[in-house]
């Protein structure tokens, strides 16, 4: 109850204002902190209006209606499945800006293509083994620049503004928003890899009827890269560090997978050992061979599907952890 | 029918840092929220007010003390806030870049919402806060009040039992704003939504809330209906006189007024018990003293006053 008239008017205000406001001693609260209902009946609130307020209570505002009369314990709402949730993360995801995604079609390739072009000069084409690798190593480069690079800066940004609070209080397995995410900049990658591989295939002169290998490889080395990218993005105290580390995972992506592995020094070769996205590179490169090992094609990938599976899981946890601290 | 509590908090202690530097953000917080209540968390920047409510959605660990949440512990099931709340947090990066219809359908489908009901509720929740004409554009290209809008609609979407909205209304234009409470009220009353709202907002407290927690420097200091509230703290009433020029000193009634009051310049500010805010109101308007009067005005406590009362410092409340 506000007046603020004319100082003219003021008899006839105060006259108006003899019925007191409401001090009735009786709705004197019990000190402290008070969770007593406010009344015998549960839940009969008081309607906001008849309180005296402040300010300007001429704003319109809703009328308070009658509780509902019936109010059992919730019903406890189901945590949503793994498809949905990666389904609803990756459209959410792939409608950001669609615009700013097709340049990033273009770096992706862009780099792996130059560097296709500019070994071409140098090495040796008669060497199938060597151009197989260079060619492999090139086209899972750009699923690195996606997987490591990208997601390494998404998740640093998000941890930074502190709107992983967002993912976290939906009722998601949070690897779906690691893979949701990945696979939308994937999206845009992925005719990358087909341009970057044929490109490839086309200048060393290589077989391209194993290329089908593409698929499996480019899914495997995504979601193990991805969650290496995600986990590397969540644990960097600083979003700029998330995205100097996910750099360098590119670069040594890039090095360890171009350059042919019997040229490398001895720690090369070990780091090129524990390096998950060899073994994605090893795979694709024995596609562009005339006799294919599937024996060791298949376990390349399996190498690449288990760390894949335990990337994703670490970065699930390290996700929830971050968030939740 | 019992009272069923959509949340029973007890001792809440959670310190962000450590050493000296620490600070004691939630102090032995005990709080009850009962189905079907909307329930304000006032206080001014600083009182504690997020760090409690993420302690509500699992997204801190509280140093001590235990939330339930229906009756169950949320640190034995720590899926259930996400299970049963909409959150609206204050950072909105995740939804930045999104159109506002996908934004929230998308969010709906993380609810669980049907691929068939998706649609239907997500057009509905965009007719009911006024945002189907910026459905389209993403929310980083909506000014700050209609983003601030839209990621209600994303917290509101799915009909969740609970909702935890962190300031919920800040930047929202009057019509907005009154969009947001009626929409809250209405699943309130239809379907007993229990709502959890932080505002530094003196007139949401008392326009909506049904209960509410004054929070100072990290502890509860009141916790009631708006109303209860303010009968509680004191019968004063405030009144206000600004003054055309300098009052006469000589004037027994200005002298009275003059020892009481806070000035800000000639605004004077008087907490008095009714009776003799009357008669002095009276006398001011009557006497010699109603020359130099330009203005008065003469209310009842507000939620800002008990805050003050109850030993709240800071001043940073808003009144509009």
């Amino acid at each position: 109850m506000t007046i603020v008239p004319d100082a003219r008017d003021a008899p006839a205000i105060l006259a108006a204002l003899q019925p007191e406001p409401s001090m009735d001693p009786s709705l004197e609260p019990s000190p402290g902190l008070s969770v007593e209902p406010l009344s015998v009946e549960p839940l009969s609130v008081k309607p906001l209006s008849v309180e005296p307020s402040s300010g300007p209570s001429t704003v319109p505002l809703p009328l308070p209606i009658p509780m509902p009369a019936r109010l059992g314990p919730p019903k406890m709402p189901l945590a949503t499945r793994f498809g949905t949730a990666f389904g609803a993360v990756y459209r959410g995801q792939l409608a950001r800006s669609k615009v700013g995604r097709i340049p990033l079609l273009f770096v992706a390739s862009f780099q792996s293509i130059g560097i296709l072009v500019l070994l071409r000069g140098i090495l040796d084409v008669d060497n199938t083994t060597a151009a197989g690798q260079v060619v492999a190593g090139s086209t899972v480069l750009v699923v690195a620049f996606v997987a490591l690079n990208l997601l390494a800066q998404r998740f640093g940004a998000l941890r930074a503004a502190g709107a992983l609070d967002y993912y976290l209080t939906l009722p998601i397995p949070p690897a779906a928003v690691v893979l949701g995410t990945a696979a939308s900049y994937a999206t845009f990658a992925a005719p990358g890899t087909v341009i970057t591989a044929l490109l490839g295939a086309l200048l060393y002169n290589l077989p391209i009827t194993g290329l089908w290998l593409l698929l499996p490889v480019v899914v495997l080395s995504g979601v193990c890269l991805a969650g290496l990218g995600a986990v590397v993005g969540l644990l960097a105290p600083r979003p700029e560090l998330a995205t100097i580390a996910g750099q360098l995972g590119m670069s040594i992506v890039l090095f360890l997978g171009v350059i042919p592995a019997d040229r490398l020094p001895e720690i090369g070769r070990v780091a090129r050992d524990v390096l998950p996205s060899s073994y994605a590179v090893d795979a694709l490169a024995a596609a562009f061979q005339p006799g294919v090992d599937w024996s060791k094609v298949v376990v390349d990938l399996a190498v690449c599907a288990a760390v894949g599976i335990a990337a994703l899981a670490v970065a699930a946890v390290t996700l929830r952890r971050v968030g939740t601290s | 029918m019992g009272d069923v509590l959509s949340y029973a908090v007890r001792g809440l202690t959670r310190r962000h840092g450590v050493g000296g530097h620490s600070v004691l953000a939630n102090d032995r917080i005990d709080l009850d929220v009962r189905q079907g209540e909307v329930f304000g968390v006032l206080g001014p920047n600083g009182a504690g007010k997020t760090t409690l409510v993420r302690q509500l959605m699992g997204l801190l660990r509280p140093d001590a003390g235990t939330i339930t949440m229906f009756g169950r512990d949320v640190r034995a099931a720590p899926d259930l806030p996400a299970r049963l709340a909409g959150y609206l947090g204050q950072d909105d990066l995740a939804l930045a870049e999104l159109p506002v219809a996908t934004a929230v359908a998308t969010t709906a489908r993380m609810r669980g919402v049907s691929r068939a009901a998706v649609r239907e509720v997500r057009d509905d929740i965009l007719d009911e806060l006024g945002l189907t004409a910026v459905a389209d554009r993403p929310l980083a290209r909506l000014s700050g009040g209609q983003r601030r809008l839209a990621c209600v609609a994303t917290a509101l979407v799915g009909d969740r039992p609970v909702l935890v909205l962190d300031e919920p209304t800040t930047g929202l234009d009057p019509i907005a704003r009154r969009a947001v409470w009626g929409a809250l009220q209405r699943r309130r009353d239809t379907t007993g939504t229990t709502v959890v709202l932080i505002t530094h907002n003196v007139l949401e407290a008392e326009s909506v809330l049904d209960r509410v927690a004054v929070l100072e420097s990290g502890r509860v200091i009141a916790c009631d209906t708006p109303g209860q509230l303010k009968a509680s703290v004191s019968g004063d009433v405030r009144l206000d006189l600004a003054w055309r020029h300098e009052p006469p000193a000589d004037d027994p009634t200005v002298a009275m007024l003059a020892g009481l009051a806070t000035t800000n310049g000639r605004r004077w500010t008087v907490r008095l018990d009714p009776a003799t805010a009357r008669e002095a109101l009276g006398r001011l308007t009557t006497g010699a003293a109603l020359a130099a009067l330009d203005d008065f005005s003469l209310a009842t406590p507000s939620l800002e006053d008990v805050y003050l009362t109850l030993g709240g410092a800071s001043r940073d409340l808003e009144r509009t």
